[in-house]
């Protein structure tokens, strides 16, 4: 691996060598082309629509997040009395077990990473406007996290599906799931579908203006 | 892979030599990466090939083999509830239909989607792009568009998600019944590994090099 750029002078990137490159597929093509060649993408040399795109998803997110804390996710009934329990209070049952690996594990699929997923993707939109070159390596990172975790803030969505299908043991004892499943479960897809919005090279970018 | 030097503006032909970093944009010029090694970008340490020995045939028969694994997990039983004389039996169908009733008819979808459907479209567009690859012969068509489906449909396949759900789902009735694993879950646990391993040998830059260089001239 060699580097022909020092420290001091960034690496050469598609777009200073006045080139757009594909995202999908690695193409690097000319600029004002539109479809890539190679796998037929759009191409834009920076996705100037990525943070309107990333700050709706996330609010709609974070919107839906709100319900999803408040109403029941599942419903109890047992010898004909119904109790409710949110996403906490599944935790707390949990607790109450004497599972703290499975309340843990829970506990920060549905809190956690939720929350932490709003959090760093608030700070990564808001710094795009601040480009540090010695900090992109962080932001980096902090941005792969958020995308590869994202998704396991399902596992309560399907728990309560499991929950609900098998427990159905008539009068004696059964579980439905609760309105908060389907609030935490859009929760989940809006927040995923915008982490995807952003455009990592932003991130990247310590010119502001592309250099042609 | 080097970082690309600066130069005069290159022809169409020889830009297929370059590839960019998807993540930080910076250039580099095509190399020969050996096979099982990476070449990772030089600025922000992506990887960007990881060529893999027969990694065509190799993501065909997995893929093939996940497909089969999926039909099992859809027809057996998945879990058996027993309390107090009463038992109840669960397949993968029957938590998906969990939430059908009233409000939560959306969400059963949703899982239908993300578990069964959403897999089984992503393993189907992956043979289909890749398979005449394996044999080596030219792309069926539209091949491109089969692959760019199963790229997009990567992050809204979740059959792990729901493995490990299951593991949650199992310690909370624990305590409560007596809980049967049925062959379906064993299934859906092979399902989840052949996955991860067919992911593993799955080398986007190299799928598209060979998609387009093998690609049908008019």
């Amino acid at each position: 691996m060699a580097n022909v750029g020092s420290a001091q002078t960034p690496p050469l990137t598609a777009r200073s060598a006045g080139l757009v490159a594909c995202v999908a597929c690695g193409r690097v093509h000319h600029i004002g082309t539109q479809v890539c060649v190679r796998c037929g993408a759009a191409l834009s040399s920076r996705d100037t629509t990525s943070l309107q795109r990333v700050w709706a998803w996330m609010i709609a997110g974070f919107v839906a997040y709100i319900p999803a804390n408040i109403y029941p996710m599942l419903e109890t009934t047992q010898l004909g009395k119904t109790t409710s329990s949110n996403l906490i209070g599944g935790v707390i049952e949990l607790v109450g077990y004497g599972s703290y690996g499975v309340a843990f594990i829970v506990f920060f699929a549905s809190v956690v990473i939720p929350l932490g997923k709003f959090g760093a993707i608030t700070y990564l939109a808001l710094q795009v406007a601040r480009p540090d070159p010695t900090a992109a390596h962080s932001r980096h990172k902090m941005y792969e996290v958020v995308e590869f975790i994202g998704r396991w803030s399902m596992i309560d969505v399907f728990v309560v599906a499991l929950l609900s299908s098998l427990v159905q043991l008539g009068s004696a004892v059964s579980i439905q799931p609760g309105i908060a499943a389907v609030s935490f479960a859009l929760s989940v897809a809006f927040t995923m579908v915008a982490a995807m919005s952003f455009d990592q090279r932003l991130i990247w970018d310590t010119d502001k203006e592309p250099t042609l | 892979m080097k970082s690309a030097a600066p130069s005069p503006l290159p022809d169409d032909a020889d830009l297929a030599d370059l590839v960019a970093c998807p993540v930080c944009d910076t250039l580099h010029s095509m190399s020969h990466v050996p096979i099982g090694q990476k070449a990772r970008c030089v600025r922000c340490h992506t990887v960007l090939i990881t060529p893999r020995d027969s990694a065509m045939t190799k993501i065909v028969m997995l893929s093939i083999t996940a497909t089969v694994l999926m039909m099992a997990a859809i027809s057996f039983p998945f879990l058996q509830l027993e309390a107090q004389g009463l038992s109840q039996r669960a397949s993968v169908i029957d938590a998906i239909l969990a939430f059908s009733h009233g409000w939560t008819l959306p969400l059963s979808l949703g899982v239908a989607a993300t578990i069964i459907v959403l897999p089984l479209f992503r393993l189907a567009a992956i043979m289909y792009a890749l398979a005449p690859m394996a044999i080596g012969t030219t792309p069926a068509r539209g091949a491109i568009k089969a692959f760019r489906f199963a790229e997009a449909l990567k992050p809204w396949a979740m059959a792990e998600i729901f493995i490990v759900g299951t593991a949650v789902a199992l310690v909370k009735v624990a305590g409560l019944a007596h809980l049967t694993l049925g062959p379906a879950f064993w299934a859906f646990t092979a399902l989840v590994l052949v996955t991860v391993l067919n992911d593993n040998f799955m080398c986007r830059l190299t799928i598209w090099r060979t998609l387009e260089a093998r690609k049908p001239h008019p």
